[in-house]
């Protein structure tokens, strides 16, 4: 079988040994960087995007997937620093002021990282300035913000009014998540878009980066 | 006060307790700060919470310990003080409490996921169990509730860690459920048979779900453990999914619908029937009515 192909079938079983192991061995035969991740990890990833979002498998499994999506990452990464390939997007993730949850945003960042996005995880408790701050610094295609509880949910609002004196809402797309944020609230706030889970953040984030 | 388990294994039908959490907030629980914590620093709010639900006709109080283990209280810098929070709460409920209703310590997730798909060895999770379960055993807990699980692992752990510091307080088990086109899983993919087979296997004596989308999808997860499993069941509903309107978590069930649709677990039967996130004492009151004109 072809090694891109076992790279992705490897990949959607969550065995990050092989993933590795069959990375490794792509690069040795000069196979592109591009097209190990394209054609390997990322195929891979999307399967298993696809398979969750039809609730054919759970998050136990995704989370395997992603930690083989990381394995093989982190032997093409160098790589695609030496040969300036770019990531598909970047971005800045945090869980809002006064809101010490982080499953959820942790869940979010995982699944990111494993389609292939470059994260920068700001933690939680994370206030406006911090969001922005980054968002800028890093030059990030999109920030993410979570919040589990009603009363933070809240200061979503503030960041996005932030990033609006700082110029740069609109430029960098905001996405939102958590238990007790809907479409509805995302609309009222002006973000982007709303998320139901990590696999549909990933999926919206994804069209995004494809248009720009 | 009579046996627990006797009176469940005759055929009794128990109403428990609802929110404490979501009830904390309305009572001015601020953003960032650590419910569990009340049990220390605002004990009198936890005992009148817990007093409105016996007054509504709770014949089992939950302790505010929901989320009590060192791990979970670590985000807020009080990880070693899990002993002493558990507690406290054991000792706020028997002293709204005294002995008429059954003191049940309540245990849940630890936040954690464990290995392999998460970073934490199972050992942490047990030990940080354990070290809550034996505060609230000690302080006098008559029951511990495992609850709002998500990972069969670590409910196993959970229930393990129970008994493996006494092997006869009864144990309860209720894991949360999402419907998928596919039928009802939890987030972690674990089924309501996996779920009746893990839990009982652990060592937990009645099993169930609690939380979850509401009181409708609830009726239809009861049924499946009723087919799954002989064991004694219990159901503690959500009052339906929270929607924000003006700034303000609202839940939508009403007392009376919840009432009407316990009817639908007491045939099954549901052995403990109580409220989860958003319900009330008003909530209770209702199912009280409904439980006792049953029985009659």
């Amino acid at each position: 079988m072809d090694i891109l192909k076992q790279i992705s079938e490897s990949l959607q079983k969550g065995d990050h040994e092989k993933v590795a192991m069959l990375t490794s061995q792509a690069i040795e035969e000069k196979i592109p960087v591009k097209k190990i991740l394209d054609e390997g990890l990322i195929a891979g990833m999307n399967v298993v995007g696809e398979e969750f979002k039809h609730h054919r498998i759970f998050l136990p499994s995704v989370l395997l997937a992603a930690r083989a999506m990381y394995a093989g990452m982190d032997l093409i990464k160098p790589l695609m620093i030496r040969d300036n390939i770019p990531t598909i997007g970047k971005v800045v993730i945090g869980t809002i002021k006064g809101d010490l949850h982080d499953i959820g945003k942790n869940l979010v960042g995982i699944m990111l990282k494993g389609a292939g996005f470059e994260v920068i995880d700001l933690g939680n408790d994370v206030t406006p300035d911090r969001f922005v701050q980054a968002a800028k610094d890093e030059k990030a295609d999109a920030v993410g913000m979570s919040a589990l509880l009603t009363t933070t949910m809240t200061g979503m609002k503030d960041v996005i009014e932030l990033m609006k004196s700082e110029g740069i809402y609109g430029k960098i797309k905001v996405i939102i998540g958590g238990a007790p944020v809907n479409r509805e609230f995302a609309e009222q706030i002006g973000a982007d878009s709303y998320a139901y889970d990590g696999m549909k953040a990933v999926e919206i984030l994804k069209e995004y980066v494809k248009d720009k | 006060m009579r046996d627990f388990l006797y009176r469940i294994r005759a055929g009794e039908i128990i109403v428990a307790d609802g929110a404490m959490g979501t009830m904390c907030f309305e009572a001015g629980l601020r953003v960032g700060d650590c419910p569990e914590l009340l049990n220390i620093e605002n004990p009198q709010l936890i005992e009148d919470i817990t007093r409105s639900y016996l007054e509504a006709g709770s014949q089992i109080v939950q302790t505010n310990t929901f989320g009590g283990t060192a791990l979970k209280l670590a985000p807020y810098g009080l990880q070693k003080r899990s002993a002493e929070i558990n507690e406290a709460a054991v000792k706020i409920a028997r002293r709204a409490a005294g002995d008429r209703a059954y003191i049940s310590g309540s245990c849940g997730p630890s936040g954690k996921i464990l290995q392999p798909y998460g970073d934490t060895e199972p050992e942490i999770i047990y030990a940080s169990f354990r070290e809550q379960i034996n505060a609230l055993i000690e302080a006098g807990a008559d029951i511990i509730t495992v609850e709002t699980m998500v990972d069969l692992e670590e409910a196993k752990l959970a229930i393990k860690a129970a008994r493996q510091i006494s092997s006869t307080i009864p144990v309860m088990a209720a894991m949360t459920f999402d419907s998928t086109p596919n039928g009802f899983f939890t987030i972690m993919g674990i089924s309501i048979e996996d779920a009746a087979v893990g839990l009982k296997e652990a060592g937990a004596d009645i099993i169930g779900s609690n939380c979850g989308n509401g009181i409708r999808d609830m009726v239809m997860i009861a049924s499946g453990f009723r087919q799954a499993t002989d064991m004694p069941l219990i159901i503690q509903s959500n009052a339906g999914l929270p929607k924000v309107e003006n700034g303000k978590t609202v839940y939508t069930e009403t007392p009376e619908m919840m009432a009407e649709h316990a009817k639908d677990l007491m045939v099954l039967p549901v052995s403990v029937i109580g409220g989860c996130c958003g319900t009330t004492p008003e909530h209770i009151r209702a199912l009280r009515k409904m439980v006792d004109s049953w029985a009659a």
